[in-house]
């Protein structure tokens, strides 16, 4: 009879930021089974946002997660807009998608670093943070501050990008965008990588759809969705643009999305730059009548949705929110069985889980008794590209 | 001063805990490791295991599955050790200080020495507050 060992990976992890855990069944190097437990990061958001007003809900939701944070409130607002019918000044729309943009560029960034990492290519890890600095010095000149922006508000935008501003940003991401293709280059075309991440974890198209899967994990599927394009909003339908898919279903697709995306994302930065129009950035709506209203919006993760309920009074009676990770983290289980352990971790990333916006739960089994601890499937998982390298002839 | 606060404020080995936070903290954190603020010129590096480390780092708003746990964490800690709240939610909650699942402000489950306030602190921010916080070992009697 074949033994089956549990792994614990989580709650705390020394390099993913967030506390989260899973538990994966193994037997010898194959995952069989794994488990996964939510709520260490649950922050009753929803009933806080509820005890709110509505202009402050928008910074509670900004704080749901620190990479999505104008993600949510973009949401947000939008849902508030849809309930009272507000309408929002052009350049307010065209502002709303440069922010979602640069966030969308850190986002992916980030996670290339992070999946470097995974890779035992820490170069790339260090490289990834380095080429993300611009986007955050872009982010503290347009709003202020390098992470949480508070750019969004019903009706409009708070703050406005100046004249003055705008060499600056075409400079930097200008200096982004060489970055990029180095990366680009150095990742894409390197056979290690190749070999080890083609053919990992693939998620066929069929799957993807079943279990719903959203943003750049249903596109590495093959799956032709994209809110921006097929619900626009903001200034998203002035641009030209094109939604990046591949049809593999593998790590490296995922990989080759968001790579891809990152060049899309400068692209309409520029010319959403461009074309902006003179005028207002705010349309100043004085009050929420009664009703419902949803709003989406294309995170870097996926789609992102909110539902919101009034009853005239000043504060939301209902605030739904579904992040994008909820719908893509079932993918994993699917997509990590049959697969070795030490392929478990990069097919964890590959996904860019959110915990933060997913909120997660945890009850640990104490009669296990074989326990890896994350450095080990990291030092695994670091051995196997190794191990590839020197049977590839590379140093 | 000890001779062991001497050696530890040199190099200091930082543990990260995140108990509840919105992740920016923890982004801003692994940056400052990183090329651009590089903490490590410093001395300062981020272990694996918190049994090798001086500092405990704690972000987010001490969620009540993690309140145990930070107990936990600080009692499994080498002595002399210390703690840093990090960021709004680690000082006082932050946005997230009537939540229903929000337990005992940080200070009041370990003993803090210091706070780096912010929403998300800034990355100048907390290399100002790692020198306060080995300024604070060092002048120890």
């Amino acid at each position: 009879m074949s033994h089956k060992a549990h792994i614990p990976i989580g709650p705390y992890h020394p390099l993913q930021e967030e506390p989260e855990f899973y538990k994966l069944v193994v037997e010898g190097e194959k995952v069989v089974d794994v488990d996964v437990r939510i709520g260490w990061n649950h922050r009753g958001i929803e009933k806080l946002s509820e005890a709110k007003t509505f202009d402050q809900s928008i910074f509670i939701v900004e704080r749901i997660c620190g990479i999505c944070s104008s993600s949510h409130p973009i949401t947000c607002v939008q849902a508030l807009e849809d309930l009272g019918g507000i309408k929002v000044p052009d350049r307010a729309l065209y502002i709303r998608s440069i922010v979602q943009e640069l966030e969308r560029l850190h986002s992916h960034m980030l996670w290339a670093g992070l999946a470097g990492h995974f890779l035992g290519y820490n170069t790339v890890f260090m490289w990834g943070w380095k080429y993300r600095e611009p986007i955050c010095d872009i982010m503290e000149t347009v709003t202020g501050n390098r992470q949480n922006y508070a750019m969004l508000k019903v009706g409009g935008v708070r703050r406005d990008i100046e004249k003055e501003h705008v060499p600056y940003i075409l400079t930097r991401l200008d200096e982004f965008t060489r970055h990029l293709d180095m990366l680009r280059g150095a990742v894409l075309d390197d056979p290690v990588l190749h070999a080890r991440l083609k053919g990992v974890g693939v998620l066929t198209k069929e799957r993807a759809i079943d279990y719903a899967a959203l943003g750049p994990t249903a596109r590495a599927s093959g799956v032709d969705i994209d809110v921006r394009r097929d619900h626009p909003y903001a200034a998203y339908d002035r641009v030209k643009w094109k939604v990046i898919t591949q049809p593999e279903g593998d790590v490296f697709a995922k990989m080759v999305v968001r790579i891809m995306e990152m060049y899309e994302s400068v692209s309409i930065i520029r010319q959403c730059l461009d074309k902006m129009p003179a005028g207002p950035i705010d349309s100043n709506p004085k009050d929420i009548p009664p009703g419902e209203g949803i709003g989406q919006a294309e995170a870097p993760r996926g789609e992102c949705f909110h539902y919101i309920k009034s009853d005239g009074s000043n504060s939301p009676v209902r605030h739904k929110v579904r992040a994008p990770t909820y719908m893509n983290f079932p993918t994993f289980r699917e997509t990590v069985i049959g697969q070795t352990v030490s392929d478990a971790t990069i097919i964890l990333a590959a996904i860019d889980p959110c915990y933060c916006c997913t909120e997660r739960m945890l009850i640990v089994d104490k009669d296990d008794k074989d326990l890896f601890d994350i450095q080990e499937l990291i030092r695994l998982s670091q051995e196997k590209t190794l191990k590839l390298k020197e049977k590839m002839g590379f140093k | 001063m000890g001779f062991k606060e001497k050696v530890l404020s040199k190099s200091i080995y930082a543990f990260h805990l995140s108990s509840g936070s919105c992740n920016n903290c923890d982004i801003e954190f692994l940056d400052t490791l990183t090329p651009r603020y590089d903490l490590e010129r410093f001395g300062i590096i981020m272990v694996g295991s918190v049994k090798h480390a001086d500092v405990l780092i704690c972000t987010g708003s001490t969620n009540r599955l993690c309140v145990p746990r930070i107990k936990k964490l600080y009692e499994m800690m080498p002595k002399p050790g210390f703690v840093v709240a990090w960021g709004a939610c680690g000082s006082s909650r932050g946005v997230f200080k009537d939540s229903y699942n929000t337990g005992a402000p940080l200070d009041e489950i370990v003993p803090v020495d210091v706070y780096i306030p912010g929403c998300p602190p800034k990355p100048e921010a907390i290399i100002a507050g790692m020198k306060k916080l080995v300024d604070k070992i060092t002048v120890k009697k």
